[in-house]
C-alpha cells in the first residue's frame, strides 16, 4: 500500500497486517457459541520513534489490539511483525525484550505485595539479564529516569501516590529497553495535575530512549497533543487512519467527526455540542450488516446497510466508508 | 529530569507495621492468638506438666471428684471410671485434639489450593473439570464416609488425620479459585505475563502471596471443623481408639455416668469449646486485620 | 437575594484511627433557580462529600456541622432523618457515578421508576408510569413504553445513565446533584447526556450542582464554579471569570495541565502541579495549597480568607489581595 512505500522497512518498527481476533462467546448452556470479532482485519504499521494515537470507545477493540501485539493473544488470522522479524514463530519472552505495556490503573497494576525494587527488577530477573550485584544501579539509574526519589526504593505501593505508582510501571516496562511501548490509558485513572507530569514524562523518555509508543486512549486532546499519527477504531475495524494533524482539522469518516465533536474543550464561550450520532453501539456479537457503523450515521445510505466498505487510500492513510469512495460516490449518484 | 515529584512525601508506614498495628489492636485476635498459645504450650510440655502418667489405671481409685467437689488435690480434676487421672488425661488430650487439626488442614489445605489455584489460573475446561471434582466430593457426606473407612481399616489417629485431611479440602479448593479469579485479572499479572514470566512464576509470586491471607482464615477453619469431627468420630467409637485421651473419646467414655457425675463430660467438652473458641476468634481476626477493605 | 440553596461554613468530620479527618472544612455557596454550580477538583478533594452532606447522606460516622444549610427557607440541618427522606427524591434528587450499580439489578426500570414517585407522591400507578413514559422520552429514549418492562443488565451504560436521571426527575426536583455523572461513560455518550442536562434544566427549570474533575465539562455547563481544593473552595466565580482570568494559583496551574486543542502548542511540555494534596487529619495548618505553591511567602502560613476580586469572583490567597498589595508597596 502507499504508506508502505513512502516509509523504508527498517524505519516500520512494527506492522500488522490482515490481524483479526474472534472470540466465540458462549451463549448459554445449550445454545451453540457465537463469534466475537473483536478485530477484524486490521492493518497497521508504526514507524519507528513515532507516536501513533489509536481511538475509540469502550469494546471497539483496543485493549484486544493491546493483548495481542503484547503476545498475549494470538490473532486468529493474519500476522505481526516487529522489525520486519513475524511474531508467530517466537515465544512470549522475545516479544517482552521488544514490546512492553504501560497500563491504565497504577493501583491494579503493581503487587501490592512487593517493593518498588522487586517490581522494577522483575524484568532483569526474568530474562537473567546481568549481575544480581548490578541491578541495584540499573534500579537508581530507572528512578532517576522516571523522576522518583531513591528513597522510594525499597517503599510498597501503597505508600505511594497514583502519579508514583504509575512512574514506577513506566520504569519496569523501560528497564529491559524494549523499542515499542504500548501505552493502554496510561493517564485515564490519573488526576488532571498528575496527567500532565506523565505524559510529560512519556514524551521525555521517548526524545531521550527513541521509544516508539502505541498510545491508546479516549481523551482525544491528549492524543492530538502528543500522537503524530492516528487510527480511529470502531466495532474491531480501523475506520480511519492518517496523519494527526489531518485527522484532527478534517475528520473524514463520520464516526470520527463524531468523536472529534464530542471533545469538549475547556472553554466556557462554547456551548455543549450536538453529536449527530444516532442510536446506540450495536452488540457486538451480531453486529450491524454492510458498514456496521450505518446505523448510527446520519449520512447513510441503501448502499451503507449492504457493502462493507473497503479501506479508500487518502493519501497518506485510508478512511473506511463509501461517502469517500470515489467508485462507490458514481454507483451512488 | 522531573524536579517536581521532589515535595512527593510518603507519612504512610510500611504495610508490616501497619499490620502489626492493626493486630495489636485487634482484641479478637488477641485473645484468640493467647489462648491458642497456651493449649499449644500445655500440649508441648504435657510430659512435665501432667501430675500423673494419663495411661495408669487404679480401679481403687474409680470416678474420684473434681477437687473442689469433694475429691482431693492428688487428683484435682478427679479421676475417670479406669481410675486414670483426668487432668492428665486432658492435657495429654490437647496434643491429639492439635494434630488432627494441624495435619488434616495441611493436608486438606495442599489439596484444595493446588485445584483451587489451578482453576482459578487457568480457567476454561480446567476450571469445568475442577468444579466437578468439587461437586462430587460437596456430595459425599464427611461423617459416612469416615464410618465406611474406619469400617474398612479399622479405627487409629491416622487414619482419622488421612480421612479427614483428604475431605476437607472443598473450602480451600472454592476460597482460593474464587481470590485467584480476583487477582488474576490485576493488571500486575498481565504485565508480568507481558514480561514472560513463566507460569509457575507469576502463581508462586504474584498470585500466592495475594491469596495467603484467605488462606489463612480457611486454614483456622478447617482446623477447627476437623477437631470437631475428630471428636464426633471419636465419640462415635469410630475415630481414636482407646486408650488414647482423646476429648472425644473422654466425652464417649464419660456418656454412661452422664447423670451421676457430669464433670466427665463437662471437663473434656469446656476444653474442646475453649480450643475452638480460640481457633476462631484468631481466623476472624487474621480476616479483620488482613482484609483489603481495611487497607487505607 | 432569595437563593434556593444557601450553605455557610459547612463542615464534615470524619474520625479516623490516626485522628479527626476533615475532608470538608467550611464550604459556603448559594444556588439560584434554575442556576447551574460545578465544583471541580481532584480525587481527595472532599467535592464528592459536600455532595453527600447537601443530600444528607453521609455515612453514619461522620459528623456534619454548619451555621447555615437551608433549602428552599427551610433548615436542613434541623431535619430528623424521615423529614430528610421525604425531601430527598422529591424537592433534590441525586445522580451518580455509576450507572451499573445505582439501579437495583433484581427490579425493572419501570419498577424503580414508579415506586419512588408512588411513594412521595401518592399518585396512581397509571399516573406515575405515564410520567416514566414521558420522562424516559424527555432524556432521548426511543420505545420508552417497552423499556419500563426492562432490567437493568438489558441496557447499555448510557442507557443506565438516562434512566437514572430520568428516575431523578420522576418528582420534579428543584435541585439536582450530580456527582460524575458522566465520567463513566465514553465521550459521545458523554456529549450527548450533557446536552440532554442542559436542554432539560432549561426546560424543568431545575437548579443543579454539578460535581466533576473535568474541566472540559464544567467550562461546558457551568454558571457559576467554585474550585474545590484540600476541603475548602479556593476560587468561586463565573464560568468566564474563572476560565479566563484565574486568580488562585491551583486553578492557574489546573488549566495549565489540560492540553487545549488550537490554543497548547502541540508536543509541547504541560503545565504541572506538582507536589501532592495535604493530609487532612486533623485540619490544614495555613493555606492548604502552600506545599505546592510557586509563589510561597510567609502570609501563607496563615490560612486566607475567600476574599472578593469584584463581580462575583473570589480568591482564597494572600496574593493580589489588597493587604498584599499594601505589602508590596510598603516594601518598594
Amino acid at each position: 500500500m502507499g504508506d508502505r512505500m513512502m516509509a523504508e522497512p527498517q524505519d516500520i518498527a512494527l506492522e500488522l497486517s490482515g490481524v483479526s481476533k474472534t472470540y466465540q462467546i458462549s451463549q448459554g448452556l445449550f445454545a451453540a457459541s457465537k463469534p466475537l470479532r473483536a478485530l477484524d482485519n486490521i492493518s497497521l504499521q508504526l514507524r519507528r520513534g513515532e507516536v501513533l494515537g489509536l481511538v475509540g470507545e469502550s469494546g471497539c477493540g483496543k485493549s484486544t489490539l493491546a493483548k495481542v501485539l503484547l503476545g498475549l493473544e494470538k490473532p486468529t488470522r493474519g500476522d505481526v511483525r516487529i522489525f520486519d522479524q513475524p511474531f508467530g514463530s517466537h515465544d512470549r519472552k522475545w516479544i517482552a525484550r521488544r514490546i512492553q505495556p504501560i497500563f491504565q490503573d497504577p493501583y491494579s497494576s503493581l503487587n501490592p505485595r512487593k517493593s518498588v525494587r522487586e517490581i522494577i527488577t522483575l524484568p532483569l530477573r526474568v530474562h537473567s539479564v546481568g549481575k544480581t550485584s548490578g541491578w541495584n544501579d540499573g534500579v537508581s539509574r530507572m528512578l532517576d529516569l522516571v523522576g522518583l526519589p531513591q528513597r522510594l526504593i525499597d517503599a510498597n505501593p501503597s505508600q505511594m501516590s497514583g502519579g508514583q505508582r504509575q512512574r514506577v510501571a513506566i520504569a519496569r516496562a523501560l528497564i529491559m529497553r524494549p523499542e515499542v511501548v504500548i501505552c493502554d490509558e496510561p493517564t485515564s485513572a490519573l488526576d488532571v495535575s498528575v496527567q500532565s507530569q506523565i505524559l510529560n514524562l512519556l514524551m521525555d523518555l521517548r526524545d531521550e530512549l527513541g521509544l516508539t509508543y502505541l498510545f491508546i486512549s479516549h481523551n482525544l486532546a491528549v492524543v492530538e497533543h502528543i500522537a503524530s499519527r492516528v487510527a480511529v477504531m470502531y466495532l474491531g475495524r480501523v475506520v480511519e487512519q492518517g496523519p494527526a494533524a489531518r485527522i484532527f482539522e478534517t475528520p473524514k469518516h463520520p464516526y470520527a467527526v463524531a468523536l472529534l465533536d464530542s471533545i469538549l474543550t475547556p472553554d466556557p464561550s462554547m456551548d455543549v455540542p450536538d453529536v449527530d450520532l444516532d442510536g446506540n453501539f450495536p452488540n457486538p456479537v451480531d453486529p450491524p450488516s454492510g458498514c456496521t457503523f450505518h446505523p448510527r450515521c446520519a449520512s447513510a445510505t441503501s448502499l451503507c446497510s449492504r457493502l462493507r466498505p473497503e479501506p479508500v487510500q487518502q493519501a497518506p492513510g485510508f478512511v473506511t466508508c463509501h461517502l469517500h469512495d470515489p467508485n462507490q460516490q458514481k454507483d451512488m449518484a | 529530569m522531573v524536579s517536581s515529584s521532589r515535595s512527593e512525601i510518603n507519612h504512610t508506614s510500611t504495610p508490616g507495621q501497619q499490620l502489626r498495628r492493626r493486630a495489636l489492636r485487634h482484641w479478637g485476635l488477641m485473645i484468640g492468638s493467647a489462648l491458642l498459645g497456651l493449649i499449644v504450650l500445655i500440649a508441648l510440655f504435657a510430659p512435665f506438666i501432667a501430675p500423673h502418667d494419663p495411661y495408669a489405671q487404679d480401679l481403687t481409685l474409680r470416678y474420684l471428684r473434681v477437687a473442689f467437689m469433694g475429691g482431693t488435690w492428688e487428683h484435682p480434676l478427679g479421676t475417670d471410671h479406669l481410675g486414670r487421672d483426668y487432668l492428665s488425661r486432658l492435657l495429654y488430650g490437647a496434643r491429639i485434639s492439635l494434630t488432627i487439626g494441624l495435619v488434616a488442614a495441611l493436608i486438606s489445605g495442599t489439596i484444595g489450593t493446588i485445584l483451587g489455584v489451578t482453576a482459578g489460573y487457568f480457567g476454561g475446561r480446567v476450571d469445568t473439570v475442577v468444579m466437578f471434582i468439587i461437586t462430587v466430593r460437596l456430595s459425599m457426606p464427611v461423617v459416612l464416609v469416615a464410618l465406611a473407612v474406619v469400617a474398612l481399616f479399622g479405627g487409629s489417629l491416622t487414619v482419622v488425620v488421612l480421612v479427614l485431611g483428604f475431605l476437607l479440602w472443598d473450602q480451600f479448593a472454592v476460597v482460593m479459585r474464587t481470590s485467584t479469579q480476583q487477582i488474576r485479572s490485576q493488571d500486575y499479572v498481565t504485565s508480568a505475563r507481558a514480561l514472560g514470566c513463566s507460569t509457575t512464576r507469576i502463581i508462586m509470586t504474584e498470585i500466592m502471596p495475594n491469596v495467603f491471607n484467605n488462606m489463612i482464615v480457611v486454614i483456622t477453619l478447617e482446623m477447627a471443623h476437623a477437631i470437631i469431627l475428630e471428636a464426633a468420630l471419636s465419640f462415635l467409637g469410630l475415630g481414636v481408639q482407646p486408650p488414647l485421651p482423646s476429648w472425644g473419646l473422654m466425652i464417649a467414655e464419660g456418656k454412661d455416668m452422664l447423670f451421676f457425675e457430669p464433670f466427665l463430660i463437662t471437663i473434656p467438652g469446656l476444653a474442646l469449646f475453649i480450643l475452638i473458641f480460640a481457633i476462631n476468634m484468631l481466623g476472624d481476626g487474621v480476616r479483620d486485620v488482613t482484609a483489603p477493605e481495611n487497607r487505607n | 437575594m432569595n437563593s434556593l440553596l444557601s450553605v455557610r461554613n459547612l463542615r464534615v468530620e470524619i474520625p479516623v484511627g490516626a485522628g479527626l479527618l476533615k475532608p470538608v472544612r467550611g464550604i459556603s455557596l448559594d444556588l439560584n433557580k434554575g442556576e447551574t454550580l460545578c465544583i471541580v477538583g481532584e480525587s481527595g478533594c472532599g467535592k464528592s462529600l459536600t455532595s453527600l452532606a447537601l443530600m444528607g447522606l453521609l455515612p453514619k460516622v461522620a459528623r456534619c456541622s454548619g451555621d447555615r444549610l437551608s433549602f428552599g427557607g427551610q433548615d436542613l440541618l434541623g431535619l430528623t432523618e424521615r423529614q430528610m427522606a421525604r425531601l430527598r427524591g422529591r424537592a433534590i434528587s441525586m445522580v451518580f457515578q455509576e450507572p451499573m450499580t445505582s439501579l437495583n439489578p433484581a427490579y425493572t426500570i419501570g419498577d424503580q421508576l414508579i415506586e419512588g414517585m408512588i411513594r412521595h407522591d401518592g399518585v396512581s400507578r397509571a399516573k406515575a408510569r405515564d410520567r416514566a413514559i414521558f420522562l424516559l422520552e424527555k432524556v432521548g429514549i426511543t420505545a420508552a413504553a417497552s423499556r419500563l418492562s426492562q432490567f437493568p443488565h438489558q441496557l447499555s451504560g448510557g442507557l443506565r445513565q438516562r434512566v437514572m436521571i430520568a428516575m431523578s426527575l420522576m418528582c420534579g426536583p428543584d435541585l439536582i446533584i450530580a456527582d460524575e455523572p458522566t465520567t463513566a461513560l465514553d465521550v459521545t455518550i458523554q456529549a450527548k447526556i450533557l446536552r440532554m442536562m442542559k436542554d432539560l434544566q432549561a426546560e424543568l427549570g431545575m437548579a443543579m450542582v454539578f460535581i466533576t474533575h473535568d474541566l472540559g465539562v464544567v467550562a461546558r455547563i457551568a454558571d457559576r464554579i467554585a474550585v474545590m481544593y484540600a476541603g475548602i473552595f479556593v476560587e468561586t466565580g463565573t464560568a468566564r471569570q474563572i476560565f479566563d482570568t484565574p486568580t488562585h494559583p491551583y486553578t492557574k496551574g489546573l488549566l495549565s495541565c489540560l492540553p487545549v486543542p488550537g490554543k497548547t502548542k502541540l508536543g509541547a511540555r504541560l503545565g504541572a502541579v506538582p507536589g501532592v494534596v495535604p493530609a487532612l487529619i486533623g485540619g490544614v495548618q495555613g493555606c492548604g495549597f502552600a506545599s505546592r505553591c510557586p509563589l510561597r511567602q510567609a502570609a501563607c502560613d496563615i490560612e486566607p480568607e475567600l476574599s472578593e476580586r469584584g463581580d462575583g469572583h473570589s480568591c482564597r490567597c494572600v496574593h493580589d489581595t489588597p493587604t498584599l498589595r499594601k505589602a508590596e508597596w510598603a516594601t518598594a
